[in-house]
């Protein structure tokens, strides 16, 4: 039997998956990326393969994409994360318009035209303020493990604002409304509510339309998801919780699956 | 007898001053400022007297300044860390015409007429890129003491160019390098150039006159004062006083409060 695997390489976590001939995801793997990309891509995809039961000479070819797509030392090709993204989304929500993707260290909104091809992008990479960072530097100051802020968040009653210019100042701020009496639950969505600020504005600058595809760590928070929804006026749409983080690594995969298909033609 | 005082509150540290009727140094003090500010200022207050041998009640007149001027509950007055920077300045080095003052969470460039009235300044208010922040979180991913960072980044040879403006993503940049084989001597020095850089782009923007003087608490780092020297082809005024500039300038309007002057806020002019 014939595998296809996609790896995405992110600044914070690698994420692999392996589809079977019929284009059916067969398995999948994540793992924190620390500073071996080449050795953290191929620790993930036996990950995936395992989960597969396939071996390694059953993957025909591999894609690589993020930030440490070039890394990938036995990669067969490599494509952006705009591209990638853009197939992945659009293969579990094909009428996405415009893709949301917040990570560890960027942030990225992206136009697609009809045809699934990008139209448009803007990202963030320069802040902390506009990615995931932030939420984990503000779960760090109020001293939550960063698996609690979405439990935590769920019992806000009353947010209180955090002006989210800077990951760092936050920290003061933070501190003030502690000491103030403000509860960690309102505080950690008041960081969510900045972060959903952010992401918009970014995503007007690409001239958003719907459906709109929200992906990335921090879409597995239901708190996220509704504030995003209540500030864009929109339903939208977000994988399911265990498929939020790797539409990057399956874009990739389906690219490698096409690509020897038409090689092979 | 008579004393003036000035408190000067920052994101990190807490520094106090006690002036004589002359504007001599009578006593310092220097404390982290941590989470009960109020306990900070006056803590620091107490120090600096003890250590003058100055009793409380000759102190005539106190000035808070700093982040958290208004935690300092004993204080008379308030006046912004732009004026007591400028007037500290001018009187440490008095051919003074431009001021940087770095500390733990900002960066101000502050140009000023001789003698400490402030002409014009700017600071990073949005992102915490290119200040004291930017080198503890050096120190935090190589495991280091913030006073050893200096000192190792003198022994840099080839600067490492670190390409992260914010200062959350430095610390992975920072962990990034090191595991590529970069010697931490040469990444640190590429730290101190980076915040090098910011720091006289923000003194651009004020523009560059006569002397600089060099004030906060990075003020004690001396890999930081010869990268500053090298980029900006000059030698910074730096004292070890400097990082109590602010306190000392606090103090010496204090002294002209006392005196029965009045001190405009927002530039620090005295008008008699």
């Amino acid at each position: 039997m014939n595998f296809f695997a996609g790896i995405d390489v992110g600044s914070t976590y690698t994420k692999a998956i392996v589809l079977d001939e019929s284009g059916a995801i067969a398995g999948r793997g994540i793992q924190a990326t620390g500073f071996k990309l080449d050795a953290a891509a191929e620790a993930t995809l036996a990950v995936a393969l395992d989960e597969t039961g396939a071996s390694r000479d059953d993957v025909r070819y591999i894609a690589s994409t993020g930030y440490g797509r070039n890394q990938v030392s036995f990669r067969d090709v490599q494509a952006t994360d705009l591209t990638a993204q853009s197939w992945g989304t659009r293969h579990l929500f094909p009428n996405t318009s415009t893709v949301l993707d917040v990570g560890g260290q960027t942030m990225k909104a992206i136009r697609l035209d009809e045809s699934g091809a990008v139209r448009s992008f803007r990202l963030n990479d320069k802040c902390a303020a506009g990615t995931g960072a932030f939420l984990e530097k503000t779960a760090r100051y109020l001293g939550y493990p960063i698996r609690e802020i979405g439990p935590l968040v769920e019992f806000a009653k009353d947010p209180v604002p955090i002006s989210g210019v800077c990951a760092v100042f936050a920290e003061s701020e933070v501190i003030n409304h502690v000491s103030n009496g403000a509860q960690p639950a309102d505080i950690m969505h008041g960081a969510m509510e900045s972060l959903v600020e952010r992401s918009v504005r970014l995503m007007k600058r690409v001239q958003m339309e719907p459906e709109f595809t929200l992906v990335g760590g921090i879409m597995r928070f239901p708190t996220m998801v509704r504030i995003m929804g209540e500030q864009l006026g929109e339903e939208v749409n977000v994988p399911p919780e265990d498929m939020v983080q790797f539409t990057g690594a399956i874009g990739a995969a389906i690219l490698a699956r096409k690509r020897l298909e038409k090689l092979a033609a | 007898m008579a004393y003036a005082a000035g408190v000067d509150v920052g994101s990190t540290q807490t520094k106090a001053i006690v002036v004589d009727e002359e504007g001599n140094i009578a006593g310092r003090a220097l404390l982290p400022t941590g989470a009960n500010v109020v306990q900070a200022a006056q803590h620091a207050f107490e120090e600096a007297l003890s250590a003058g041998d100055v009793h409380e009640e000759d102190v005539g007149f106190v000035i808070g300044t700093g982040y958290g001027r208004y935690r300092v509950e004993f204080g008379d007055a308030q006046i912004t860390e732009i004026v007591c920077h400028s007037r500290g300045a001018a009187h440490m080095f008095p051919e003074t015409e431009t001021v940087l003052d770095m500390g733990g969470q900002d960066t101000k460039a502050i140009r000023i007429r001789k003698g400490g009235d402030v002409i014009d300044f700017c600071m990073n208010d949005k992102c915490a890129a290119g200040t004291g922040r930017f080198l503890q979180s050096a120190a935090a991913a190589l495991e280091m003491e913030l006073s050893e960072l200096g000192p190792a980044a003198l022994r840099g040879q080839r600067p490492v160019k670190i390409s992260t403006t914010c200062t959350v993503f430095a610390e992975s940049e920072v962990l990034s390098w090191l595991a590529r084989g970069k010697k931490m001597e040469d990444i640190l020095l590429g730290v101190h150039r980076s915040i090098s850089t910011r720091s006289i782009a923000l003194l651009r923007r004020v523009g560059i006159e006569g002397e600089i003087t060099f004030t906060g608490g990075v003020t004690k780092n001396d890999a930081m004062v010869a990268v500053l020297d090298e980029m900006l082809g000059t030698s910074l005024n730096v004292s070890d006083d400097s990082h109590y500039i602010g306190a000392l300038g606090a103090a010496l309007l204090a002294l002209e409060r006392m005196r029965g002057a009045r001190v405009t806020a927002d530039t620090g002019e005295v008008v008699a």
